[in-house]
């Protein structure tokens, strides 16, 4: 094992994957001369030259449709997107087009495309560059979403979607650029089996009072909220996502029924939000096993402010989530700290 | 200024009477006082009030009974606050009026999510109280334990009943209500026996000391309870010649000597039930909720005795079983009830029981129904008798049979064809074949 950061390890593993499959390219804005404006594709301009590392113009939908139009005739691109804001410009390929070709041409062609895509706040970016709206593409048949949260799933993860043959929007977040943590030693090699079962929620760490459930940044959010709440003696159970869809439902309906209650934190807003989508399923897959209603934890109902304070105080936090914890299990006769 | 209503206080409860007034007009009142006690078709509840204020009004008077949801009284910011009487209490009118009313309120309770859930004990609407809250969990777990979800104080947000709770009502064995609701009452309406309201005394010169119960005890006392309260019994008898059945079972247990497996009586009984069930189905049926539900299935209940009480394994599909799967069945099922290994399942979906006390030298006696069954057959000992047979007086080997019948599912003529039938069954045990 070694340990290395988010970036790293999606830098790595994109090289791995262009050495083992020619098809496989890149695309999108500042990818190649400048390297990525997250560093993701450094050095790979260099190694595998202009026709398979392409800088686009900033035209989010031209080269979406372009990367769907070469997927369909068997290449495999890796567009990137600078942040998720920017696939609102690139909504009607996603969405109508690339989710749905394969079914609507009756199976002829897949679409074996991967758009990744860093979301998330908290770096002052302001309101239109700070969004979490997965959700719109998570609520698409057609589409699979992503969400890693460590280098090791993002490793693993990007492996898996590179490989497989539908669209794929691969969620990264700006918070987690720089976070470490480790991988396997063969981790960059071309031929290796760290490739990711698409669609499988994990429990990321046990616990028996409670289920705390998130994916991308909030799942490490979430584990440091159970360390620390151990320290109470409180014992949380950690679920992390990291598929939005397919979505994992048997993996945290199975944890409630063992915990007896939930709550879910999200850098997105709350209302319609990806935790309204868990909370459902846990009332229908565990209903008689809840001792309490699920809790949502999630941002602000507001457009992101600008100013740091504000920022900060829109965001969960990890205050915020062990708060809900401690009102979620004082309504259950649990002890609290 | 808020009304209250008569709370539904039991699943079957329609109207209530209110026994009590435990508040008075002009009475400050806190949310969680004990407001009134009321009489319901199980027991005697106390009601608390959800909100401070004051009681301005007692629109029922102690000893009247009104529907659920008739107004009861009133709440008041002030003692002197005048109640609105152009509404004056038509209770049917009121508990139309319920409906939408709750309707409205979910309607105008936007409440954002969050605030909610907070733990605070916040202000409960008027219309809450008809059954208790609960978590989804504590709901299963109560069933689980077999306790009454309406004895047992939640100590959740407003008054939530949760895991918690049940764990604990089930370590103390606290939490049959109707039961212990029915002790009190019982208690009050002699008072000359006991002083009412007051803890039972074990030092009593009697010499008692408290005697542990488990949970099977605890359900025989409520299911009991329950079916001696509620089920209207009625008792059918009848004494059956047994020299057939006795040459019957002789001759099947020479046939199964080599096997080392016998048929008893009780077997031979068992499945001479489930032959007069299939020709009486209207006896194979249950009352549950002012509903008549006949079943598919026929299921024989065998009542055992095993050192923690009475318990009652359920041979599933009875009428389809051979003699000796019936025998090996209930055997297997005894000795899983003795080492106290039943599982739920092996002892419910009952649709009638048989009780034998043959083997204790009782000649007969009358059988407590096992609800939510619609009879149960009581048997007793085989003895000889004298009797007169063609003309002569004759020693013959004879079973007295006694049904108790739920007279809400089945009349006395339809129970007492089954029993007809289900004699000459046994007067004529090859039919049990059929």
């Amino acid at each position: 094992m070694s340990v290395i950061t988010y970036r790293q390890a999606l830098r790595d593993t994109l090289r791995a994957e262009m050495v083992r499959d020619e098809n496989v390219l890149v695309m999108g804005e500042e990818i190649g001369v400048f390297e990525g404006s997250y560093k993701i594709t450094e050095g790979l301009l260099k190694e595998f030259g202009p026709r398979r590392v392409k800088d686009t113009p900033i035209a989010e939908e031209g080269f979406v449709g372009a990367a769907i139009g070469a997927a369909m005739l068997g290449l495999r691109p890796v567009v990137e997107l600078m942040t998720i804001n920017f696939s609102l410009i690139a909504i009607d390929q996603i969405i109508n087009h690339a989710a749905k070709i394969y079914g609507m041409f009756g199976g002829q062609t897949s679409v074996p495309m991967v758009i990744r895509t860093p979301g998330g706040g908290g770096q002052q970016l302001g309101a239109t560059h700070s969004q979490n709206i997965e959700l719109f593409y998570s609520f698409i048949p057609g589409l699979k979403v992503l969400a890693p949260s460590t280098p090791a799933e993002a490793s693993a993860m990007l492996r898996a979607a590179i490989r497989d043959d539908d669209p794929v929007l691969f969620l990264e977040n700006l918070g987690l650029y720089n976070s470490k943590g480790e991988v396997p030693e063969d981790y960059a090699q071309p031929e290796n089996d760290n490739v990711a079962t698409i669609g499988r929620a994990a429990v990321t760490r046990e616990g028996s009072d409670i289920t705390l459930i998130g994916y991308s940044r909030m799942a490490t959010v979430a584990t440091r909220v159970a360390e620390k709440l151990a320290e109470e003696d409180i014992s949380v159970e950690v679920v992390d996502l990291r598929s939005l869809r397919p979505l994992d439902r048997q993996t945290f309906v199975d944890s409630v029924k063992k915990t007896g209650a939930a709550v879910v934190c999200e850098d997105d807003w709350l209302t319609y939000g990806i935790g309204a989508e868990i909370a459902a399923s846990i009332q229908e897959g565990a209903f008689d096993y809840l001792d309490a209603p699920v809790r949502r934890v999630a941002m602000a109902e507001v457009p992101m402010p600008y100013a740091k304070p504000l920022e900060t105080a829109a965001l969960p936090s990890i205050e915020s989530i062990s708060t809900a914890i401690k009102e979620t299990l004082s309504a259950v006769g649990k002890r609290v700290g | 200024m808020s009304e209250i209503y008569m709370p539904r206080l039991s699943d079957t409860m329609e109207e209530g009477v209110i026994s009590t007034w435990v508040k008075k007009v002009g009475d400050k009142v806190a949310s969680g006082d004990v407001l009134v006690e009321i009489e319901t078709d199980k027991a005697v509840m106390e009601y608390e009030a959800y909100e401070d204020g004051f009681l301005v009004k007692q629109s029922v008077a102690e000893g009247e009974t009104v529907q659920i949801g008739a107004v009861i009284g009133v709440i008041g910011d002030s003692p002197d606050a005048v109640p609105d009487d152009s509404g004056a209490p038509a209770a049917e009118e009121k508990a139309q009026e319920e409906a939408p009313a709750q309707e409205k309120a979910a309607a105008e309770e936007p409440a954002a999510p969050a605030q909610e859930e907070a733990p605070a004990p916040a202000a409960a609407s008027s219309n809450e109280g008809e059954r208790p809250r609960t978590s989804p969990l504590a709901r299963r777990l109560a069933k689980e334990y077999g306790l009454d979800i309406n004895g047992i104080k939640g100590s959740g947000p407003r008054g939530r009943i949760v895991r918690a709770d049940i764990e604990a009502a089930a370590k103390e064995g606290t939490g049959s209500a109707p039961a212990a609701q029915a002790q009190a009452s019982a208690a009050q309406s002699a008072p000359a026996a006991a002083p009412a309201s007051q803890a039972p005394s074990f030092d009593d010169g009697r010499d008692s000391e408290e005697v542990p119960i488990g949970n099977i005890r605890k359900v025989i006392a409520r299911r009991l309870t329950e079916s001696k309260q509620q089920v209207p019994h009625f008792y059918l008898r009848r004494t059956i010649d047994a020299e057939a059945l006795k040459a019957f079972r002789g001759q099947i247990n020479a046939q199964l000597a080599s096997t080392g497996a016998k048929i008893s009586f009780n077997d031979l009984i068992v499945k001479a039930s489930a032959t007069a069930l299939k020709l009486h189905p209207a006896v194979n049926s249950s009352w549950v909720d002012g509903k008549l539900l006949k079943h598919g299935r026929i299921n024989v209940g065998v009542a055992v005795a095993v050192d923690t009480g009475l318990v009652v394994p359920v041979l599933h599909d009875t009428d389809k079983a051979t003699l000796s799967e019936i025998s090996g069945r209930t055997r297997d099922l005894a000795g899983k009830a003795r080492d106290g290994k039943l599982k739920p399942q092996e002892m419910s979906g009952g649709t009638f029981s048989v009780s034998n006390l043959g083997m204790f030298g009782v000649d007969s006696f009358s059988a407590v129904i096992n609800p939510p069954e619609a009879a149960i057959l009581a048997v007793g000992a085989m003895r000889q008798e004298a009797v007169v047979v063609d003309g002569e007086v004759a020693v013959r080997n004879r079973i007295s049979l006694e049904l108790s019948v739920d007279h809400r599912a089945v009349d006395g003529a339809v129970g007492a064809a089954f029993l007809k039938d289900l004699a000459e069954i046994l007067e004529e045990p090859m039919r049990i074949l059929l």
